[in-house]
This record gives structure tokens, sequence and C-alpha cells, in this order.
């Protein structure tokens, strides 16, 4: 049932969205893990990769940018598949929206650390 | 008559899977690579901060890239990342291959099953690979 031209309020309308969301994202990650194999080969050249080197590789700001991209993607892809998992196995509602509640702490602690992480090098 | 004698008899039920049946249930080739695709995602949801954390330490200074060295030389820690290398692997050419079928490329029988052979073939020698990488220098 629409109510004005654009809200939604009845109906599993995230789904379509969210399946979608699940590949996009894959497809990114599959891209960003592509360009990093090649990225290290390039700064590697053949010799072993020291401190310099790899600390090297994320600082400049388009590759912290790139790279938080991914994670950002990494994360959303973790989040729809992990509440898919949850809503498989998890009848209980509590327990579900305690394990969905968990999930989405845990993601969101993640991006935050790895914002420090790529922001300190 | 005939049919109230066929409604009385005892018909088999299909119920849902029980724990006890899943060691006897034979799984085709795509269905382990997508039980395997769902471990592996969650294996990798729980080792994320841990990934995470050693990806801070090879970048915070020249002192902990060190100190990473003899981390990532324990035998056990060695195992947690053969674990993630194996996980990453079957997850992304088990991913590709989804991808594939939801294109639509590969979804007859025949096909898809070869393409779910496939996902091992490609992803098993990968991981022994990483194997050899982790635990050659020991």
């Amino acid at each position: 049932m629409a109510i004005g031209a654009k809200r939604l309020v009845v109906g599993a309308h995230y789904g379509l969205r969210d399946w979608i969301a699940q590949r996009l994202t894959a497809v990114i990650l599959a891209a960003y893990a592509l360009f990093f194999i090649l990225y290290l080969i390039v700064v590697r050249a053949g010799a072993p990769v020291g401190y310099d080197e790899w600390a090297g590789m994320f600082a400049p700001n388009w590759m912290k940018v790139l790279t938080f991209i991914a994670i950002l993607a990494l994360l959303y892809h973790a989040w729809i598949g992990m509440r898919d998992v949850w809503m498989d196995y998890v009848r209980p509602t509590g327990i579900r929206l305690g394990l969905l509640l968990l999930t989405v702490l845990w993601l969101v602690y993640c991006a935050i650390y790895a914002a420090q992480t790529l922001w300190s090098v | 008559m005939a049919n109230e004698t066929a409604s009385a008899k005892v018909r088999p039920q299909f119920r849902n899977l029980s724990l006890a049946q899943i060691t006897s249930y034979r799984l085709p080739a795509a269905g382990i690579v997508s039980i395997l695709h769902r471990v592996s995602g969650v294996l990798l949801f729980l080792m994320l901060p841990l990934l995470l954390w050693l990806f801070d330490i090879s970048l915070r200074s020249e002192g902990t890239f060190e100190r990473l060295r003899g981390i990532a030389g324990n035998f056990f820690v060695k195992l947690v990342l053969l674990a993630a290398a194996w996980a990453i692997l079957h997850h992304l050419v088990a991913g590709i291959r989804y991808l594939a079928l939801d294109l639509h490329v590969g979804i007859e029988k025949e096909p898809s099953r070869k393409s779910a052979v496939a996902v091992f073939v490609i992803s098993v020698p990968l991981a022994l690979l990483a194997a050899i990488w982790l635990f050659g220098a020991i």
C-alpha cells in the first residue's frame, strides 16, 4: 500500500533492494581484490615488501578512500549475509533481534576501526 | 470407495531435515558449494576484527610491522590465517559462480554441476598454495 507517490508502508520491498545490493557489493569487492593484487605486483616489482613499501601503498588519499569504499561494501555485504543467516536459523523474535543488533554494532565497530587505521598512515 | 481406502493409507511424510540426519544426507556438489559459501561467509564475519587488527598493526609503525612477523610466525596464528585464506578463496570463487547463475549463465543441470565442481578445482589448490606459503617457512 502506497502513501503519497513514493512511500511504501507494507510488504518486504527491501528484499529486492538488498538482493541487488549484495551482488553489487560483491562486484565491488572482487574488483578491489583484483586491483589490490595488481597494485601489490606493481609496488613489489619482484622485491619483498617491507614496512615502507606497505605503508606507502596506503599513503595516497585516493588509496585510503578506495580501500574504505571496499570496506563499506564488505560491511553492507556482510550485513545482508548475516541477516539472512539469523533469519534462517533463529526463530525467537527476541533472540533474533538481539543478534541483529549485535551484528550491526560489530560491523559499525569494524568500519570505525578500519577508518582509524587507514587515516593514521 | 477406492478414494476412501487410498486416503486411509499411511503416507510418507517429508519434514525438514533434523540435525541427526545431516551426516547421512548426501548433497550434490552444488549443495556443498552452497553450504560452504555460507560457512565461509560467517567465518569471515567472525574473523573480521582480528583481520582488521592485523591490518592495523601492519600499518601503525615499523615496530608493529616487525611485531606482526613474530605474531604471524606462530603456528596457531598460521592456522587461523589459513582458515581465513580458504574462506576468502571459496567465498570469492563460489560468489563468481553465483553471479554467473544470476545472469542465467550455466543454469542447466550439467553445466551447473560442472561449475560447482570447478569451484573446488580452483579454490582448493589455491588454498593449498596459501598453506605452502604460510607453513613452508617452518
